[in-house]
């Protein structure tokens, strides 16, 4: 018998309305994410990914339908869902004034780590990430690529059971990348569910297993990456986006 | 390490990073303070301790004009210069410009003459409506003595109000000791005892001057006593440079929004900020207070003495501390960028301190400006510390006047707690 897999998130129904909107943002979306699986979020501009990120970790209210994280409803249970959720978000969000050592200890001890282990994780990731030489240099003197490191730390540093990536490769050198999603994919096969949106369809295309396709605030296209490709008859992620949210700019 | 701890130590080091801010916080308040209790402690001096220059142009120099510049002197009030050569006002304005002087005074020719002969005619008329004495008598001389008053042109109103009633005083007393004499002359036809003039012109009404304060004692009030809790306040409100701005980076960063994601991080956050710059408040009570004790002295200022109740001065400064972080991060979660911040913050906190007094005093201000006092949270400030300062500082008074500045601190507490849902960023 095979292994039962748990819902790493469960969205039920979910409605969002911005105030002073003629319509919903998301209108009954309903989509489910495997505990352990790696899965991709994509999109064209004003779909509606970063709204629906920013419902599920709690950014947002969720003003209808429900959100449950790892079996338990967010809003219900958000300290002990906010302790395994990790979330890299698209801006670099850290204090620029500080090393990353420091960025590292204050984050992680806002997510409840003992001094102890913030050291051994700080330890870990500098070493992991490339950034043991500057790791008590101000982070404001970094290039790009190492702030994006940083951010990434950042939301790994308590070792999440599930983890949110907004576009955490944005604006890097192919080096930066290329160790990013080295990274994230041993994260992967050590156990952490991934939640992953870009507008780097090829990149995601290496990383995701499953993978939503969100347009005008609903899921249009949802499943095993391969299959879905399959079912359209599309060799590739962006063949088959365009296929299905057209070339007309969207902004 | 505690989130509080974490958050705490986070925040002190966001602050020591931030030069400017502390220049602001920190440098610019002792600057000020050292300026401006030099510069009034200047004026309190010209009123209190230094005379005022005057030059007496004496062309008279007869008995009357001799015995006023001698009063004039004995009064303390001024620091007089003679001269006799000057005879045009050229002559007499290049006399007061080189003798650095405020006031000049002019004494004709003839003065005493005039004077004597005019005390004459009064005692004469005096008499005669006594029946005692000449009934054939000249008319009473309408030709009155004159002197001349220079001021210089920076010389205050107030001060010329002073210099006109001290001259006026010294001319009544001159005149009245000799209209006493020559009808004392007349009636008894020798001279007036010296004792008995000396009895009857110093029977004046005894005035006892005192400086009212709560206790009965307390602090002499000069310079000192007045702007170093003034510009102490000031010191704590221009925070807002610092907090402020700190706040805008964070919310740009969207470190706050980070934060939102983690187990109670955001409240902690805010928490902690306040800690940290209630506490950089107390520094600054501390750093410029002991500058008002310690360094005055050397400088030539009056040495700041503390209130008898320092635990009173203690809960003023943390609730004053609390009130301007309270406007600063008020400010700060309103503000969009760093500019706006910064620009409105210090434009708000020089109008609130003129507002509240700490510019210029609350009673020389017009009457229509004085409505407005009570809503700048730097003027009640001002007021606890004012009471303990220069008021002997009872709990009740002192707690009396806290509560405005308790009220003002929960509403812009609420405010920010308002502004912090409002964009979601708790």
């Amino acid at each position: 018998m095979g292994k039962i897999m748990k819902d790493a998130l469960n969205i039920h129904d979910l409605h969002y309305y911005y105030r002073g909107a003629d319509k919903p943002l998301i209108s009954k979306l309903n989509l489910s994410v495997k505990m352990g699986c790696s899965f991709g979020l994509f999109g064209p501009n004003g779909a509606g990914k970063t709204t629906l990120i920013s419902l599920i970790i709690g950014v947002l209210e969720c003003q209808q339908g429900e959100i449950c994280l790892m079996g338990k409803d967010l809003h219900k249970h958000r300290k002990s869902v906010r302790s395994k959720l990790g979330y890299v978000p698209q801006n670099l969000s850290f204090y620029e004034e500080l090393s990353p050592i420091q960025n590292l200890q204050y984050f992680g001890a806002m997510m409840g780590l003992s001094p102890a282990k913030i050291a051994s994780r700080t330890g870990e990731l500098m070493k992991i990430l490339g950034l043991e030489q500057v790791a008590k240099k101000p982070v404001k003197q970094f290039s790009g690529g190492m702030k994006r490191r940083v951010n990434l730390a950042i939301g790994v540093v308590h070792q999440p059971e599930v983890l949110f990536l907004d576009e955490p490769t944005v604006g890097v050198d192919v080096q930066t990348r290329h160790a990013i999603i080295t990274y994230l994919r041993e994260l992967n096969e050590n156990g952490t569910t991934l939640f992953y949106t870009s507008h780097h369809l090829s990149e995601a295309q290496e990383l995701c297993e499953t993978i939503a396709l969100m347009d005008d605030g609903k899921i249009i296209a949802e499943g095993n990456l391969n299959s879905i490709l399959e079912d359209y008859r599309q060799n590739t992620l962006e063949q088959l986006f365009l296929k299905l949210t057209g070339k007309q700019y969207r902004d | 390490m505690g989130k509080l701890q974490a958050s705490i130590l986070k925040d002190l080091r966001l602050l020591l990073r931030d030069k400017v801010g502390l220049i602001l916080m920190f440098g610019m308040p002792v600057l000020l303070v050292l300026v401006i209790t030099s510069l009034q402690n200047n004026t309190f001096k010209i009123v209190n301790d230094h005379q005022i220059p005057m030059v007496i142009f004496n062309q008279d120099r007869l008995e009357v004009s001799l015995e006023l510049e001698n009063m004039l002197r004995e009064s303390g009030m001024f620091k007089i210069q003679t001269d006799t050569e000057a005879v045009n006002t050229k002559e007499l304005y290049n006399t007061m410009k080189d003798q650095d002087a405020l006031v000049g005074l002019y004494i004709p020719q003839g003065f005493s003459k005039k004077l004597i002969s005019n005390a004459q005619s009064l005692t004469d008329h005096t008499l005669s409506s006594l029946g005692v004495g000449d009934d054939l008598l000249q008319p009473i001389h309408s030709d009155k003595e004159e002197l001349d008053v220079f001021y210089s042109p920076v010389l205050q109103e107030s001060y010329r109000l002073a210099v006109e009633g001290a001259l006026q005083s010294a001319m009544r007393i001159i005149q009245s000791r000799k209209m006493l004499n020559l009808i004392f002359y007349s009636l008894s036809e020798s001279d007036m005892p010296e004792d008995l003039e000396q009895q009857m012109m110093n029977e004046g009404v005894k005035l006892n001057q005192q400086t009212l304060t709560s206790d009965g004692g307390g602090a002499i009030p000069n310079a000192t006593q007045h702007n170093v809790p003034a510009w102490t306040i000031f010191a704590m409100f221009f925070m807002v440079t610092s907090l402020g701005s700190s706040l805008v980076r964070e919310k740009q960063s969207g470190s706050f929004i980070r934060l939102k994601t983690m187990p109670g991080g955001y409240l902690t956050g805010v928490f902690s900020k306040q800690l940290v710059y209630v506490l950089v408040a107390l520094l600054q009570v501390f750093v410029i207070f002991s500058i008002g004790i310690f360094i005055f002295p050397h400088i030539g200022l009056p040495a700041l003495q503390l209130p008898d109740n320092i635990i009173m001065l203690l809960l003023v400064s943390v609730i004053s501390g609390w009130c301007a972080v309270s406007y600063a991060l008020c400010l700060g979660i309103f503000s969009s960028t760093e500019e706006q911040t910064n620009g409105f913050g210090a434009v708000s906190i020089v109008i609130l301190a003129a507002l509240g007094g700490i510019l210029v005093p609350v009673f020389a201000m017009p009457d229509s400006f004085r409505i407005f006092t009570s809503i700048s949270p730097l003027y009640w400030c001002l007021q606890s510390y004012y009471e303990l300062f220069l008021d002997g500082g009872r709990w009740s008074e002192v707690l009396w006047t806290l509560l405005p500045v308790l009220a003002i601190t929960g509403v812009l507490q609420l405010a920010a707690f308002t502004g912090l849902k409002k964009k979601n960023l708790i």
